[in-house]
């Protein structure tokens, strides 16, 4: 795949912009960002329709996040794609900056704004199913966290998509492995995860949430399965790229100090 | 009311495409007059309401314009989060429409009686807030939120109210004027604005009772309210909620700082914490709260002459 070491790269940069804005913010989240990095760079950097020049184009792919707290990578993503200057990415969080610490839709390239758990994937089935009606090709691309499943709106809407053929919908998990208390498998499991999903109707799918060819061709391919929306559930690492942030659960909320974030940032080659 | 409702939102989305349904199945013998001529805007989203407002304020930010219909308790507090944050944090074009207001449900109990709903939804940023006391302003409100590209509450009763003034046009966010009468004033909202017609009648050989429906909660007219309140000895509200966060919440705020205003009575459901809901049909709690015709008047009555 010709196009691979520009994601690579993309997943770079926005580890580092993450790093750097989260350490000068001393802000929380750090190890959510990192896992879905490699989600993000696929995405951004390959697989969503959406020009930053027509931002409100009605056939735009649309990107909703569900687990908003996880905010710093998307706007490293969104400032990457071109949606607003990189350099914008210094006042993250800072006093009157647009650049909150739950995803805003104040920011260019952001169609929702979400931070309590369990409102992302619903929304997301609104919009799949006006574009069917409307009959566009676009797809509606929603990551949510693990821990968020335990939200029963989300299974509202997972009992939902699948009755309506929501096929142009694509639910992204990453899968962690940590909530913000502990082990996911601790606080409240949920495997048979992928089979839950099956159960209610969706085409799921398990990868390599950090295989960055087979996250591509995963989202190029979908939907393989006619009238049935798809859920991908990326096996990822909480604060995957650095040593002593990998699934380790206080890097949910603690911020790098500045020998932490110049190791970090050699880590992840940034 | 509900009747009225359904044949209104039918003919406006029958000239307007973009104009969806959504309902947390309920509204049996109701919604099938939409269903059938528009099915394919029509989603009974099953027993399920936090879904149905976070699906209505997607659609709606696709460009649509989205009416949730359920129980009043049920399109409200059950996903009051999804009003707050997907439908009024984002401006997105959605109605919540909720049926069984105040005591409809009578016997039902206090599950289905919706008494403090106008209060949280006063309470959510950019929601204007519609309490029609007849099908006439149900009609008119209708077709006004239907185009106001904004979030809206409608507050329905159920079936069977009367029209309690004449059908000419009105501009549905200001008070509408049901009797004239100018030493007291009853502002009320909703159908028990008919119970104030009547208390109004009973009162005539005492003195001049008005009677205004103050169908729009939010934004409230306040320079109307003013005015009315200016030549009149007192000013009472009326309202099958309870008296925080509803009408006299909204209308004793408007007059407080007004100077020489006259004094302001609510008239509504009192609030009981641990009470037991009984049996009865909607005038039989109506009177037990004191918001009979009767008692209505009684109780200007009194206010009055303790002035
Ligand atoms: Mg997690």
């Amino acid at each position: 795949m010709s196009n691979t070491p520009d994601v690579a790269e993309f997943a770079r940069r926005i580890r580092g912009h993450t790093l750097r804005m989260v350490h000068a913010a001393n802000a929380s989240h750090i190890g959510g960002c990192l896992s879905m990095a490699d989600i993000l760079a696929v995405l951004y950097a390959r697989i969503l329709k959406n020009d930053p020049a027509r931002p409100t184009d009605p056939d735009r792919d649309r990107f909703i996040l569900s687990k908003g707290h996880a905010t710093a990578i998307l706007y490293a993503a969104l400032a990457e794609r071109g949606f607003f200057p990189v350099a914008e990415l210094a006042t993250y969080c800072k006093d009157g900056s647009k650049l909150t610490g739950h995803i805003s839709h104040g920011v260019p390239g952001v169609e929702v704004s979400t931070g309590s758990l369990g409102h992302g994937l619903p929304i997301a089935v609104g919009m799949a199913m006006a574009s069917k009606a409307d009959r566009r090709a676009n797809r509606i691309f929603c990551v949510m966290s693990d821990g968020e499943c335990d939200e029963g709106s989300n299974w509202e809407a997972i009992l939902f998509a699948p009755h309506h053929k929501l096929d142009n919908l694509v639910a992204v998990v990453d899968f962690n492995k940590l909530q913000s208390f502990g082990r996911v498998s601790e606080v409240l499991a949920l495997e048979p995860f992928a089979d839950k999903w099956r159960a209610f109707g969706w085409h799921a799918v398990e990868i390599d949430g950090h295989d960055l060819e087979r996250l591509a061709t995963t989202f190029e391919s979908v939907p393989q399965a006619r009238g049935k929306p798809t859920v991908v559930i990326a096996h990822t690492i909480k604060g995957r790229g650095v040593s002593f942030m990998e699934d380790r659960l206080e890097w949910h909320y603690k911020s790098p100090n500045a020998a932490q974030l110049a190791q970090a940032l050699a880590e992840v080659g940034a | 009311m509900r009747n009225t409702f359904v044949a209104a939102l039918t003919e406006l989305a029958e000239r307007n495409p973009n104009l969806w349904l959504l309902c947390g199945d309920l509204g049996f013998s109701v919604l099938e007059h939409f269903a059938s001529r528009i099915p394919e805007r029509y989603v009974n989203v099953g027993v399920a309401e936090q879904n149905m407002a976070g699906v209505a304020a997607g659609i709606a930010l696709s460009g649509k314009t989205v009416f949730i219909y359920s129980i009043g308790n049920f399109s409200t507090f059950r996903c009051l989060e999804q009003l707050r944050n997907d439908v009024c944090y984002h401006g997105a074009d959605v109605k919540v429409v909720s049926v069984g207001a105040g005591f409809a449900y009578g016997s039902q109990g206090y599950t289905h009686h919706a008494i403090e709903d106008v209060a949280v939804m006063s309470a959510l940023p950019g929601m204007e807030v519609f309490v029609p006391c007849d099908p006439h302003e149900v009609r008119t409100i209708t077709t006004a939120i239907a185009t106001s590209g904004r979030p809206s509450y409608l507050r329905l009763s159920r079936s069977g109210e009367p029209v309690l003034a004449g059908s000419e046009a009105w501009e549905p966010r200001t008070p509408r004027v049901l009797r004239q009468g100018r030493d007291v004033v009853i502002l009320a909202s909703g159908p028990i604005a008919s119970a104030c017609l009547e208390a109004a009648e009973v009162l005539a050989s005492e003195m001049a009772v008005g009677v205004v429906s103050a169908a729009c909660l939010k934004p409230l007219d306040e320079g109307f309210v003013r005015e009315l309140a200016g030549e009149a000895r007192a000013i009472v509200t009326v309202e099958e909620h309870i008296a925080r966060g509803g009408l006299y919440a909204a209308v004793a705020t408007c007059l407080a700082a007004a100077r020489g205003r006259p004094p302001v009575f609510g008239l509504a459901i009192p609030e009981v914490a641990g009470k037991i809901s009984t049996a009865g049909d909607r005038d039989a709690l109506l009177a037990r709260a004191g918001l009979s015709a009767a008692a209505i008047a009684q109780r200007i009555r009194n206010a009055i002459g303790g002035l």
